[in-house]
């Protein structure tokens, strides 16, 4: 692969676009993970299905529309998914996570009907449903670029503001953050990481690599910026050799990636098992 | 001039009447202990003065400004029941949280720089918590982890500072030390102390000043007067027999 990656442009931006991912989706997963928000990575990616069969359904119907890229339209629709989210988190304040089924299965019914209406689609869609390594374009490299600039800036900015808010809220309020100001800019980060992510690993699969690198972490991690540093770590370490593997065994780059999460988690757990038995 | 200043404070929840006509002053370099039993009040009267709750009729002076216009909230430090509600499997280290205390000070979009790290250094060793610096907040007892909430409040530098109950669920002999820590603060630091209490007993030879409140105030004044109150009168207070045990110090 390593020769194919000097050789094809696919490989190139595949290959780019996995190094970039792997950081950037545990990165704001670990936020997800401690504010105890996993599930929403999981309504916001469907809702980014919903973008997705819009966009090819457009591109089927309007030969003006054929070079917009569906990136567009998913990072589109995510981020309103997530301000829905946050609507509806608000209006049922004692049953928060009531949310997130009506926006997950919100996005689905919005994917089949608009599948439906295009009469089916072609390969490209089970591309996006569980990643792949050729489908990745120079365009969609460059906007998955742009995402992970301004996410990273923006992480680094707020930092210690979206620290403190995952760690307590409530003293958080009190000394005069702008709480909901923050919550709404990170809700939007997700919201693009999801749609930068969905290209390699897939829709379905997109919130495990912002969820499981973490959870592996959270075995073992002292301190805040430690568990960002091993969930990056374990991050890259999927994607890179879920990317070699897939490409070797012709296996779904998503699927493959997830599995060596797993994996990793897996080996965590265990490794945290053995150290409090013979502690 | 006062740093609280309370006026004939009264609030209702819904219907019942929780506070009625409170007034108390708070002198700067005093140390409160707000006493009554459950349910007589007291973390509604807190939560006014921190501007949590709004105020139905009444009014509240902060550092000689009105409630409504004070923004100063920086010179007020907060420390809550914590031990009891806290997510004791967040990952951060002792030296994280204490610099959270500080996200206000720095400012938005700001990142920390040395001087604010070597603050948190200094807090945590007044505290006697510096050689927990790099443990997980978690892996603390209840006793430890108040005392490292009290050094997320003390490294903002507050003025005054507020503790709701802070030694429930902190075992008997973690609690002398952290009365140590208040008077401390208290005395060499200069700043003054509200502690909401209900544990009457241990707090009298510690603090300068005690309030009672059951939904009116009974008793507002210096603690040797306190100590003075028959049971008699204390159990108007508390509306059954309460002991005041005596401290011999």
């Amino acid at each position: 692969m390593i020769s194919g990656i000097l050789q094809y442009e696919f490989l190139q931006n595949a290959f780019l676009t996995g190094l970039i991912i792997g950081a950037l989706a545990p990165l704001i997963g670990v936020f997800v993970v401690v504010r105890r928000m996993s599930m929403i990575a999981d309504a916001l990616s469907h809702v980014a299905l919903a973008g997705i069969a819009f966009s090819l359904l457009l591109e089927k119907n309007f030969i003006a529309l054929a070079g917009l890229n569906p990136l567009y339209m998913g990072m589109t629709f995510s981020v309103v998914g997530s301000l829905f989210i946050e609507k509806l988190r608000n209006v049922y304040k004692h049953f928060k996570e009531l949310a997130i089924p009506i926006i997950l299965s919100s996005g689905i019914g919005l994917s089949a009907i608009f599948i439906s209406l295009a009469n089916g689609f072609n390969t490209d869609l089970y591309g996006y449903l569980f990643g792949s390594v050729s489908a990745v374009s120079r365009t969609d490299l460059q906007l998955i670029i742009i995402v992970a600039i301004f996410v990273v800036i923006t992480l680094v900015l707020l930092y210690k503001e979206l620290f403190l808010l995952s760690f307590d809220e409530e003293h958080a309020k009190a000394s005069g953050i702008p709480s909901k100001v923050i919550h709404f800019i990170f809700i939007v980060m997700v919201a693009l990481v999801i749609a930068a992510s969905m290209r390699i690993v897939g829709i379905l699969l997109v919130s495990s690599l912002m969820t499981i690198p973490v959870a592996a972490s959270l075995r073992f991690a002292k301190g805040f910026k430690q568990m960002m540093f091993y969930s990056v770590i374990f991050g890259e370490v999927s994607v890179i050799s879920g990317l070699f593997l897939s490409y070797y065994l012709d296996l779904a780059p998503g699927g493959t990636i997830v599995m060596l999460t797993v994996l990793i988690l897996v080996i965590s757990i265990l490794i945290g098992k053995i150290k409090t038995r013979f502690a | 001039m006062p740093i609280i200043k309370v006026e004939d404070i009264s609030y209702k929840y819904s219907k019942d009447l929780v506070l009625e006509d409170v007034s108390l002053q708070v002198p700067q370099g005093a140390f409160l202990a707000i006493v009554g039993p459950n349910g007589s009040g007291k973390s509604t009267l807190l939560k006014l003065i921190l501007g949590v709750l709004k105020i139905q009729k009444g009014n509240i002076e902060l550092f000689g400004q009105p409630i409504r216009q004070f923004k100063d909230w920086q010179k007020i430090g907060f420390v809550s029941q914590k031990a009891n509600s806290f997510n004791s499997g967040f990952p951060a280290t002792v030296f994280e949280v204490v610099l959270s205390g500080l996200t206000k000070k720095i400012g938005l979009f700001k990142i920390p720089r040395k001087e604010h790290k070597k603050k948190v250094v200094k807090v945590l060793e007044s505290v006697g918590m510096l050689s927990f610096k790099d443990r997980n907040i978690g892996e603390l007892s209840g006793g430890q982890q108040q005392r490292v909430f009290i050094a997320r409040s003390l490294v903002s530098e507050p003025e005054l500072m507020i503790l709701d109950e802070p030694t429930v669920g902190v075992d008997q002999k973690n609690v002398q030390q952290f009365y140590e820590i208040l008077e401390m603060m208290n005395k060499q630091l200069g700043i003054t102390l509200i502690l909401v209490t209900h544990d009457v007993a241990t707090v009298t030879d510690k603090v300068t000043h005690v309030a009672c409140i059951n939904k009116t105030l009974h008793f507002h004044g210096d603690a040797c007067e306190y100590n003075e109150l028959n049971e008699e009168e204390l159990s108007s207070i508390y509306g059954h027999g309460v002991q005041l045990l005596s401290h011999n110090h």
